[in-house]
């Protein structure tokens, strides 16, 4: 604070480390088992906790996958084991309707927000923001704790409406009015809904929590010498995945609680002119919407598609980068698609209803919007291809899972071009097309950016390697099977086969794909039977893996690798480093790496 | 107390903050945009359902009561006063945050004092005005008004009225709470110990943002 310029009354705030939280500056004050596993505030265990908290939900929503592909696989046979399992939900061994539809709409919902919201920004944002940015912690590491102690809330609540007489809710992911707003009008719509709403409210307040802070950290807590242009492309996607998050889940959070009064409060929100079968009653209710609902749904439902896809994005750019040995190509066309994305996501939620009764017009608005997605989705697949091209390609599992993802990404991102044709969405809309589209792109691509960041920064977090040779069955498995499972899916969409139907077998048209259903079953329990060999790997690797001896296992340019291999609450011991230059200096001047800490040689040449 | 930086500074390199905030008033400002959004989706509906309905009740009609003053009719004058009151609490609140920056603690008591009984007089006012409205046989589901042409109104106009003023009184409540808790610790000193008075700062945007909030409100259902 020497002479020059007077600003504004403000003292100059310094945010790095030191001027708060001085505590996690020692990082050897005492810590009970309480303070350090339970309720923690180092961003690390954190991440861990959302990690493997997501990891149980993402057993339990594909062990729901596994059992109601078998109804559709197998309709006209019997699983005793299911009543074992489910009781008097699949009695004799075949799941009734109600467990269907509550099957399919709990794997909906478990999967996009609690594992690969929660599970997958919640882990890495905590975990790389303040590796990567050099700081000591979160802004608010309480705030932090608090963000993930919401969403082990909601997770209680959410897994406690499977125990309920009238079972979870199963009016579908989306939740849709007026099912989801009359308790006559399912059971699953009773007891059901209100605890999904009670979990999905619980759910935006965690996500906001966690949000605020990643925003905050990583404009405020960088350390010195880290500008924004020498960001790891993982902390910008981190962040534009904060912003979309903070910015999109309140609108649902309004959607809910209109829906809530609509419940409970006798209101008309969303209901209007509805002749209940079940009571043979015409109810009282005038004047509100249905469709309302689905605006502001999908107003956080698109949005949240790319909260889902951004980390993914980010990790696979970083990954790709590192084992090609190569900078990531276009850095800043990068950053600005991500920015692109981020924009666009929340002007495009109407092409998820253009078969509701939008205006015609509107929808024409809307075709042209989802359409300009395409340009930075682009962008960025035509960046990880030129930035493999010609690589030094190391064969990480990783890098494997990191290639997939943009396999996958291309495969699913070319039939969103289809659906979103407002025109060719009329044959499409419901059906399994539509099923097949958003698995690839969003649901299992998203899953490959988890695993790439898991192989990759587990290293990081544990001090171990994952067992290679399972990681490689992992990957191949699973990478085929994702494909085995969706690609006949996409025949089956355009040939009309809807979606949320319990058995097809009594449709003449449809009975043609039966054994295609049966074949997708088969291969759908495969692929589960491997993702929970990844989980035993994990724990095993945990305790037992290869242990890390070098600190910079990947040689890789970014902070979190000049962190002691384990590294305590607060990070780095002594000075936080400072950053000279941007995150992919890869195979430059001859050397293999330089990493972000070492000055800029005089005689270096530019990028 | 003016604060010297050097003109070439780099705000943007890293080592310190970009906007020379901390962070909590960063996270403010992005809770606020935030909460703008959930007020936002409230709105828009209101608005979308309101005119998607051939006609709706008259708020000149609806809002003309006033307490003690029996059968009068002095449409909106009541939901003037009480936008009178939160906007002179906001005003009570800009004094107390500028007595924050000269470090008067006197100062920061004595406007904070005036802000929580600004905001318990507005509370106090909604809460009449709710049980008026509710002795009318107005509630969520009910609604006794008829629209302006005669025609018999959709329950849709209290309902939202009741939702959306409902969660704008739950942020004011808040905000009172919030501000206890600044005016408590104001008077034991505490931000003397710490040597600045940012927390007021920050409890002053929440409280100008539910003022802005309530214009809107206020504009969209007495108004039109």
């Amino acid at each position: 604070m020497s002479d020059g310029a007077v600003l504004h009354g403000h003292p100059e705030v310094r945010t790095t480390h030191e001027v708060h939280h001085d505590e996690h500056h020692v990082h050897h004050h005492q810590e009970t088992f309480i303070t350090k596993y339970v309720f923690s505030q180092d961003h690390k265990m954190i991440a861990k906790q959302f990690l493997i908290t997501g990891m149980i939900w993402g057993v339990l929503g594909g062990l729901m996958s596994v059992i109601f592909r078998l109804q559709i696989g197998y309709p006209d046979q019997s699983f005793p084991i299911l009543e074992q399992i489910l009781g008097r939900w699949a009695k004799g061994g075949k799941i009734t309707a109600d467990a269907y539809y509550a099957l399919v709409t709990m794997h909906g919902t478990v999967l996009v927000f609690f594992v690969l919201t929660g599970g997958l920004s919640g882990t890495f944002a905590n975990f790389l923001i303040p590796l990567q940015i050099g700081a000591r912690d979160m802004a608010s590491p309480f705030l932090n704790m608090l963000s993930y102690w919401f969403f082990f809330t909601a997770s209680i609540v959410m897994l406690s409406s499977f125990f309920v007489q009238t079972g979870p809710f199963s009016g579908g992911w989306t939740a849709y009015p007026p099912l989801s707003a009359l308790g006559d009008a399912s059971p699953g719509s009773k007891t059901g809904m209100d605890l999904w709403i009670t979990a999905m409210a619980l759910f935006v307040v965690s996500s906001l929590l966690g949000g605020l802070n990643y925003i905050s950290t990583v404009l405020n807590m960088r350390t010195k010498g880290m500008s924004m242009t020498r960001l790891p492309l993982t902390i910008w996607a981190l962040f534009f995945t904060a912003v979309l998050g903070v910015l999109s889940f309140p609108v649902l959070l309004s959607g809910f609680i209109l829906l809530l009064f609509d419940r409970h409060a006798g209101t008309s929100f969303y209901l209007s002119d509805i002749y209940m079968a079940s009571t043979q009653q015409a109810l009282p209710n005038e004047g509100g919407s249905a469709i309302l609902f689905q605006h502001l749904f999908w107003f956080l439902g698109h949005p949240e598609v790319y909260i889902i896809l951004l980390p993914a994005m980010g990790m696979v750019s970083e990954v790709l980068s590192t084992n090609s040995r190569k900078p990531i190509f276009g850095y800043m066309a990068m950053v600005g698609s991500l920015f692109a994305i981020a924009i666009l996501a929340f002007l495009v939620w109407a092409h998820h209803m253009f078969v509701s009764g939008l205006n015609p017009f509107l929808g024409s608005v809307f075709v042209l919007l989802t359409l300009l997605i395409a340009i930075p989705s682009a962008i960025k697949v035509f960046n990880w291809i030129t930035t493999l091209w010609r690589g030094n390609i190391r064969f990480t599992p990783g890098m494997l899972f990191a290639i997939g993802f943009v396999s996958l990404f291309i495969s699913g991102g070319l039939t969103g071009i289809f659906l979103g044709n407002s025109t060719l969405d009329i044959h499409l809309h419901d059906t399994y097309f539509v099923v097949a589209h958003f698995h690839i792109v969003m649901g299992v691509a998203s899953f490959f950016g988890m695993f790439c960041g898991i192989y990759h920064w587990f290293p990081k977090m544990y001090g171990r390697y994952l067992n290679n040779t399972m990681a490689y069955i992992h990957f191949w498995v699973t990478m085929i099977g994702a494909y085995l499972i969706f690609w006949p899916l996409h025949y089956a969409g355009l040939a009309g086969m809807p979606r949320r139907y319990l058995d097809y077998s009594s449709w003449e048209s449809f009975n043609q794909f039966s054994d295609l259903n049966k074949f997708i079953s088969t291969v759908a329990m495969i692929v589960f039977a491997v993702q929970l060999m990844f989980i035993f790997n994990f724990f095993y690797s945990i305790f037992k893996g290869r242990k890390v001896v070098t600190q910079n296992p990947w040689g890789s340019t970014t902070l979190e690798w000049t962190a002691p291999i384990r590294p305590g609450h607060g990070n780095w011991p002594g000075e936080i480093p400072e950053v000279h230059r941007w995150a992919y200096d890869y195979g430059k001047d001859g050397r293999e790496f330089i990493p972000q800490t070492e000055p800029v040689n005089p005689d270096e040449s530019k990028h | 107390m003016a604060h010297v930086v050097p003109a070439n500074q780099k705000w943007w390199a890293g080592g310190r903050s970009p906007f020379n905030v901390e962070y909590g008033k960063l996270m403010m400002w992005y809770f606020l945009m935030s909460d703008a959004f959930t007020f936002g989706a409230f709105l828009i509906s209101y608005g979308t359902i309101r005119f998607s309905s051939n006609a709706w009740p008259d708020p000149n009609k609806v809002f003309s009561s006033f307490p003690f003053m029996g059968h009068a009719n002095l449409p909106l004058v009541f939901v003037s006063l009480m936008t009178f009151i939160l906007i002179m609490s906001s005003v009570t609140m800009v004094l107390a945050v500028a007595s924050g920056h000269n470090n008067d603690r006197k100062g920061v008591v004595k406007w904070m004092f005036w802000t929580i009984i600004g905001g318990l007089a507005f509370l106090g006012c909604q809460a009449w005005e709710w049980t008026h409205l509710y002795h009318q046989n107005a509630w969520w589901g009910r609604n006794p008004f008829t629209n302006y042409d005669g025609t018999m109104a959709s329950t849709n106009f209290t309902n939202f009225f009741f939702t959306i003023t409902g969660f704008h009184g739950f942020h004011v409540f808040s905000g009172v709470v919030i501000n206890v808790i600044m005016f408590i610790m104001a008077w034991r000193g505490d931000f003397d110990r710490k040597g600045h008075y940012l927390m007021i700062e920050k409890a002053g945007l929440y409280w100008h943002f539910v003022d802005l909030v309530w214009v809107f409100v206020f504009t969209c259902f007495y108004l039109f």
